[in-house]
């Protein structure tokens, strides 16, 4: 097993009188595809934004690189953020600037020179497979799968370690959403990246190495991802199935 | 029934000493953030250009009609006492000590404090600002402080066409509609209005300035609950920043006469 880059320990969130996390106990392995599953309104986005210190915890720790992240402020946590590259459910590209300035961002805000940014933008840009075209136009002119491709690519300027991608797929339609799993497995084999993935689609699992499932707040099950069709866990069985009866309450009103 | 009211008024006394302490402390954070780091000139430009150039229509003719207001009203009551040539004077001080600031910082809450309001809610709720400081921008840095920045500087500005209006109004009605002397007119301004007056407003308008862009970069920071969110923020906006205008205003012109 590969040594854990990011380690939560037994890691609760309470917003008003909602607690939304109940003691999460999870490692992320290095340089590996791991999946967070769970139900919509589990959490999961909650869990992810915990990893990057967006959300500070009611109690509990947040290792990364032997530092608990939790106690840290906003400045200190600044080379933290170098390390990791954060890639929005609907990519959280800024509206008013282009795609160029939106990919570019972090290097024309550090004053670098601008050839050498569309160089670095055109690069991060044939990453993602995205024509050079898009490169002038603004995120409202862009399709969902394409606005999360440059969400990705802007990621992929600061050349994070690890990069967290909060359900990447929901919203596209399956071919979309297979060619993003790719461009995620093959980020990650090229570039030896940790990543985290938020997710509840199944297909993932072709990629994925690892698998966490969080229900009820807490982390139900953690396994291999290529052997979940055979785990007999009875929340992963359940979930990865679809299926109604089992361990995980099946509200009707929750679903909705 | 006592120990319910009690409670109640309790909950509400925390809750808005917490409000008014998350309030000063994101000033206090915009100051310091604005004091240690580079400010973004080209960003204060594009907001100047947006708070002040897009605003200055609605200033020009609020400020040319409270002029000819004024002065219709000046007449209508100096008439009786046989004062008409002190118009010029009364509505050149009233334009340039109160109404000047005053009006324009109201319209430019309206105009471009809710717009701003509504776009940084929107940017917080679809993640935008979180997406900022993943990428290690300092939003208080790319979005609040030039904000701040630029509407303190824009606001005496806008408030000197506004003055000029008004005075340029109340002379029209005085020389054209109320066919009064537009000599006494001007000489009335010259011999009453000083350069301090002028001044005072300035002054005025730019902590005008400082206040509604502080109010509407709070309110739009601290968005939540989606696109009802932007719209909840965007009101409070522009009323929490009418009423600290008003009431500040009272105790500017206060210090500024103690000066």
């Amino acid at each position: 097993m590969p040594k854990n880059v990011i380690q939560l320990i037994d890691v609760h969130k309470k917003f008003d009188h909602k607690e939304v996390l109940k003691g999460i106990d999870l490692a992320i392995p290095e340089g590996k595809m791991t999946v967070v599953i769970g139900r919509s309104g589990e959490g999961k986005s909650v869990l992810l934004k915990h990893m990057i210190g967006l959300i500070k915890p009611t109690s509990g720790k947040v290792i990364i690189d032997g530092v608990d992240i939790t106690q840290l402020d906003q400045h200190d946590l600044d080379p933290y953020y170098q390390k990791f590259g954060y890639v929005f459910q609907f990519a959280a590209l800024l509206d008013s600037l282009t795609v160029y300035e939106n990919i570019g961002i972090s290097l024309i805000e550090n004053n670098v020179h601008s050839d050498q940014v569309l160089q670095v933008v055109k690069e991060k840009l044939a990453l993602v497979n995205l024509e050079e075209d898009t490169l002038y136009r603004y995120p409202a002119q862009l399709s969902g799968g394409m606005r999360k491709r440059v969400g990705l690519a802007r990621t992929l300027v600061t050349n994070p370690e690890i990069i967290l991608y909060d359900e990447p797929t929901t919203g596209l339609d399956p071919i979309t959403s297979r060619v993003i799993h790719e461009l995620m497995y093959d980020m990650q084999q090229r570039l030896k990246i940790t990543s985290v993935i938020v997710s509840h689609d199944v297909e993932i699992f072709k990629y994925a190495d690892y698998v966490a499932l969080l229900q009820d707040g807490k982390i139900q099950f953690f396994g291999d991802a290529k052997t979940i069709w055979e785990s007999e866990n009875p929340y992963i069985y359940q979930f990865i199935r679809g299926l109604s009866d089992g361990p995980i309450q099946v509200d009707v009103a929750h679903a909705a | 029934m006592i120990l319910q009211m009690v409670n109640t008024l309790g909950m509400f006394v925390l809750a808005t000493c917490d409000q008014l302490g998350k309030f000063t402390l994101f000033f206090a954070h915009a100051a310091y953030i604005a004091a240690t780091t580079r400010l973004k000139i080209t960003k204060v430009i594009a907001q100047m250009e947006i708070i002040g150039v897009e605003s200055l229509t609605i200033v020009v003719l609020t400020g040319t009609f409270s002029g000819m207001v004024f002065a219709l009203q000046s007449y209508i009551g100096f008439k009786r006492v046989g004062g008409e040539q002190f118009i010029g004077s009364v509505v050149a001080l009233a334009m340039i000590r109160e109404l000047g600031p005053v009006l324009t910082g109201l319209m430019v809450t309206g105009r471009a404090g809710s717009a701003i309001a509504a776009e940084l809610g929107a940017m917080e709720i679809t993640e935008q600002v979180d997406a900022l400081r993943t990428l290690r921008i300092d939003p208080f840095q790319y979005l609040v402080v030039p904000r701040i920045v630029a509407a303190t500087i824009i606001l005496p500005f806008l408030t000197i066409f506004s003055m000029i209006c008004g005075i340029i109004g109340g002379y029209l009605v005085c020389a054209y509609v109320l066919e009064l002397s537009p000599e006494d007119y001007i000489n009335s301004i010259r011999t009453y209005v000083e350069l301090s007056d002028i001044n005072g407003g300035l002054v005025k308008a730019a902590v005008f300035g400082l206040i509604l862009s502080w109010v509407r970069v709070y309110k739009g920071f601290y968005t939540y609950g989606g696109a009802r969110g932007v719209g909840i923020s965007t009101t409070q906006s522009v009323v929490t920043s009418s009423i600290m205008i008003l009431i500040s205003d009272y105790f500017l012109t206060k210090m500024i006469e103690q000066l």
